[in-house]
């Protein structure tokens, strides 16, 4: 452990400047950063596909993807209605997309994973600082490969992949769309998934090997436990999909015939290889959330976590279970009543450790001296949004139910409310918590605090109503829906342009505190801030820990 | 203005039954609907039923969260509660919030697996329906009871497509609800459902929310699924798996006719009868129920 100072007083360490600082950057913090520009790039990229499909969900009847299949890829007149179908779900499948693998898992993981892990357990930098440079750099060419598929043919004579995010074969196959944009959708998930594998890689080997003397696991901070399980998520999930999307590939290219029944093989197996990773995969997306509303909740109540082994092995539990419930978004497949059953029983299990951590919270809060800054607004927040995405999941699980739920509205709901509004709001928490550790600069707390509630107000419109339109029976993932539909899709299209101006509060926020540069100090929040990062200066210097610091 | 007026008067009404939760007034779903279709087969009324329950307990969950909530904001913040406690643990609390959970899951899963197996448990049908999803998004239909010709096709087959909007507005029906043919069907008579999808083809589902069936068509297997319908009426349903440009445009209606009429149809479809004496017949059938219950 002493060996810690001598390296970093290495020549190749020093501190570089202009491009190479960032191109070529082996530092933690630096990397952080890049993650964290990253995903708000492909935040807005993502939110404007979304704002742009609620328009045309605004009124019944086509109106928006027409023209604007024309204006885009320059179509004729007469190719223009059924290039805008197309164009539609081409936007359903990369605003899923980017939100999952560009937004929320590189906001959370690389951004905020990479800057606090190491600081929290009292780590110089991560344990493969340039592996770390390539977890980076994998996911700009993912994204550009993603972005290139909207532009290049899918289904014949018209463009993209429009097979939603979970590219079922046969509509991602020849069958449904032989043009080379799923071939680009296939390979940049393949560069996302690697960069994941990587830095989960990166991160268990860290979390293992380099907490500071006396920071035992159980008494790391929750952020970095909730970062543990997901990164073991990760590296077991991903090669999943990996190969589930090599097979559809080789199908599609080499005449293979995996999931091609006509010659031997079965769609369905897709579908249970896709969602063997994708369970997983929602929770890889919310773990690291439940760790930062830990810190914020904590932190603002000014007590220590309430039940911390608790808090930490629900979230193990969650992650393990995660990975025996895949089958309950395949409840109209055919599946036969015991094997439903099964997965019915095992998903509602999921809500006993949830419900541990809603309460674990809620006691930490009691007893304490709550403190209502910025990014507990949004901790809080997220407790109240989670639980009723929670609660729809519990509803979803019957599979019995699921006969009037499956692929309609109200899926579209509950996963929003656990994620646009879990995550999300996770994401902002975490933000807002560590923005003047990460910059230096304080930020106006009354911007932040009106972004709070106009997003806390516009995504409840949004989304709470989509409940209505799937119990009534609204099928998800439809460019045009009948009149007896309106009422509430006009509701929920206001929502989206409500949390549009959200977004440009935040990022005027966020251009004020640059602009005004007011300098942070090493811990901005008081007493409640107990965890290592806000023993340094604000910002952190570029290499930190050089005497690795005791944990008693 | 006189637009938005209506649509909170109907806001507001709806909001008042929102105790009872079944205001879907007819087969056809209404605008601002809040839950459910009104059931028309044993199986859907048992999925209203549970639901109806799953909310009430659900909702009680998040109102327990939110009262929980408001009260620490309320009675432990800075300003109330200056010095703050550092109680970390309470075991008994904590055996508490675990327990319970398991016990309302628990009170849930039973009458869940009864409607699962209800479901799944397919019974002995009266008659069978063969459903195929088209790569053209349409749905075809054959009645294999009613005979098979000399290559084994079904003789009584046919394809349904969307009614198109002017036809739609022409015969006062939904537009992306309605069909060019109906699915007829006899009504309190076990049917059952073999679904698949065009072996080159992709993947569709066939969905009907007011019989609570909802089974995926898919390339090269047969789904079996059933339905009893327990009331005249006109029934619709939409293709609920993404299936690529025309998703939204592959809409399913099923007519629960008296065998009487029901009887007259097959006699008349086993004569191959020309489009337009079909459309003729057809309106003579027609269940006149749109609207089975008003507010």
């Amino acid at each position: 452990m002493a060996q810690a100072h001598d390296m970093h007083d290495d020549h190749a360490h020093a501190d570089p400047s202009g491009w190479r600082r960032y191109v070529l950057s082996t530092n933690h913090k630096d990397i952080g950063s890049m993650y964290l520009w990253f995903a708000i790039m492909a935040g807005l990229v993502g939110g404007i596909l979304s704002i742009l499909m609620r328009m045309e969900l605004q009124e019944p009847g086509i109106q928006i993807f027409k023209g604007l299949a024309q204006m885009v890829y320059g179509v004729p007149e007469n190719a223009a209605l059924d290039n805008g179908k197309q164009m539609f779900n081409a936007f359903v499948t990369a605003h899923g997309l980017i939100m999952i693998f560009f937004m929320v898992m590189p906001a959370m993981i690389g951004g905020f994973g990479n800057w606090f892990v190491p600081l929290m357990i009292g780590a110089p930098d991560m344990a493969f600082p340039r592996m770390n440079n390539i977890s980076f750099w994998l996911l700009v060419p993912s994204f550009a490969l993603l972005i290139t598929s909207m532009f290049v043919e899918g289904p014949p004579g018209m463009h993209g992949v429009g097979g939603g995010w979970t590219i079922y074969p046969p509509l991602s196959s020849t069958a449904g769309q032989p043009g080379p944009a799923m071939d680009y959708a296939i390979l940049s998930l393949h560069l996302a998934g690697a960069s994941s594998i990587l830095g989960a890689i990166n991160f268990i080997t860290t979390i293992f090997n380099m907490r500071a003397p006396g920071m035992t696991l159980h008494k790391m901070p929750l952020f970095v436990w909730s970062v543990l399980v997901t990164v073991f998520l990760l590296l077991l999930a991903l090669p999943v999909l990996a190969g589930a999307i090599t097979m559809l590939l080789t199908d599609r290219n080499f005449g293979t015939s995996f999931f091609v029944p006509s010659k031997g093989g079965d769609p369905l197996l897709f579908q249970h290889l896709f969602w063997f990773f994708g369970h997983p995969e929602v929770y890889i997306l919310i773990l690291p959330g439940f760790g930062i509303i830990s810190q914020i909740i904590s932190t603002f109540s000014k007590k220590p976590v309430f039940g911390y082994l608790g808090m930490a092995y629900a979230m193990v539990a969650i992650g393990v279970v995660g990975f025996v419930v895949w089958a309950h978004h395949m409840y109209t497949v055919g599946l036969d009543a015991d094997t439903q059953a099964y997965f019915t029983a095992a998903t509602m299990i999921i809500a006993v450790p949830t419900g541990i951590k809603i309460f674990s919270w809620i006691a930490t809060m009691w007893g304490g001296s709550i403190e209502f800054r910025p990014p507990m607004l949004w901790a809080i927040g997220f407790i109240f949004l989670f639980t009723v995405g929670g609660v729809t999941g519990v509803v979803l699980a019957n599979a019995g139910v699921d006969r009037n739920l499956q692929d309609t509205y109200y899926v579209v709901a509950h996963f929003h409310y656990v994620l646009s509004l879990g995550a999300v709001f996770a994401i902002f928490g975490g933000w807002y918590f560590w923005f003047p550790k990460i910059t230096g600069y304080m930020y106006n707390e009354t911007i932040a605090k009106v972004h709070f509630w106009v997003t806390f107000i516009a995504v409840n419109i949004v989304f709470f109503p989509q409940h209505f339109l799937g119990l009534a029976g609204m099928p998800r993932r439809y460019i045009d829906y009948p009149a007896e539909y309106a009422g509430w899709n006009y509701v929920s299209s206001m929502g989206s342009y409500l949390s549009g101006l959200g977004v440009l509060i935040f990022l005027y926020g966020m251009i004020s505190a640059y602009a005004k540069k007011v300098p942070a100090p090493a811990n901005p929040w008081g007493v409640g801030a107990t965890t290592l990062e806000w023993t340094l200066p604000s910002p952190p210097p570029f290499h930190q820990f050089n005497d690795l610091p005791v944990i008693k | 203005m006189t637009q938005i007026k209506s649509r909170l008067m109907a806001l507001a009404s709806g909001l008042v039954f929102l105790p009872s939760l079944s205001f879907a007034q007819g087969n056809e779903p209404v605008n601002w609907q809040l839950g459910l279709p009104v059931p028309a087969t044993p199986v859907e009324q048992f999925i209203h039923d549970f639901h109806l329950w799953l909310v009430w307990a659900m909702g009680a969950v998040v109102l327990f969260v939110l009262a929980l909530l408001i009260y620490v904001m309320v009675r432990f913040n800075a300003k109330a509660n200056p010095v703050p406690s550092q109680t970390t643990h309470n075991s008994l609390i904590e055996v508490v919030w675990t327990i319970v959970p398991v016990i309302i899951l628990a009170v849930i899963a039973i009458p869940s697996f009864k409607l699962l197996y209800l479901e799944r448990n397919i019974p002995k049908g009266d008659m069978t329906i063969k459903v195929i999803g088209n790569p053209s998004w349409n749905w075809t239909y054959e009645y294999p009871d009613l005979g098979v010709n000399a290559d084994k096709s079904a003789k009584v087959s046919f394809t349904s497509y969307l009614l198109p909007e002017d036809k739609a507005k022409e015969q006062g029906v939904t537009y992306l609800l309605a069909t060019d043919v109906p699915v007829v069907v006899p009504v309190n008579k076990v049917v059952k459902l073999i679904v698949t999808s065009d072996p080159e083809g992709i993947i569709h589902s066939w969905a009907m929310p007011a019989f609570g069936v909802k089974i995926d068509a898919i390339p090269g297997r047969l789904n079996e699924d059933w339905f009893q319908v327990t009331r005249e009426g006109v029934f619709n349903g939409q293709c609920s798996e993404l299936c690529g440009k025309e998703h939204a445009f592959m809409p399913i209606e099923v007519w629960a006719v008296s065998e009487d009429k029901y009887k007259a149809w097959t006699d008349l479809e086993l004569t191959g009868p020309k489009p337009e004496d079909l459309a003729a017949f057809l309106k003579t059938i027609r269940p006149a129920t749109d609207k089975v219950a008003s507010n």
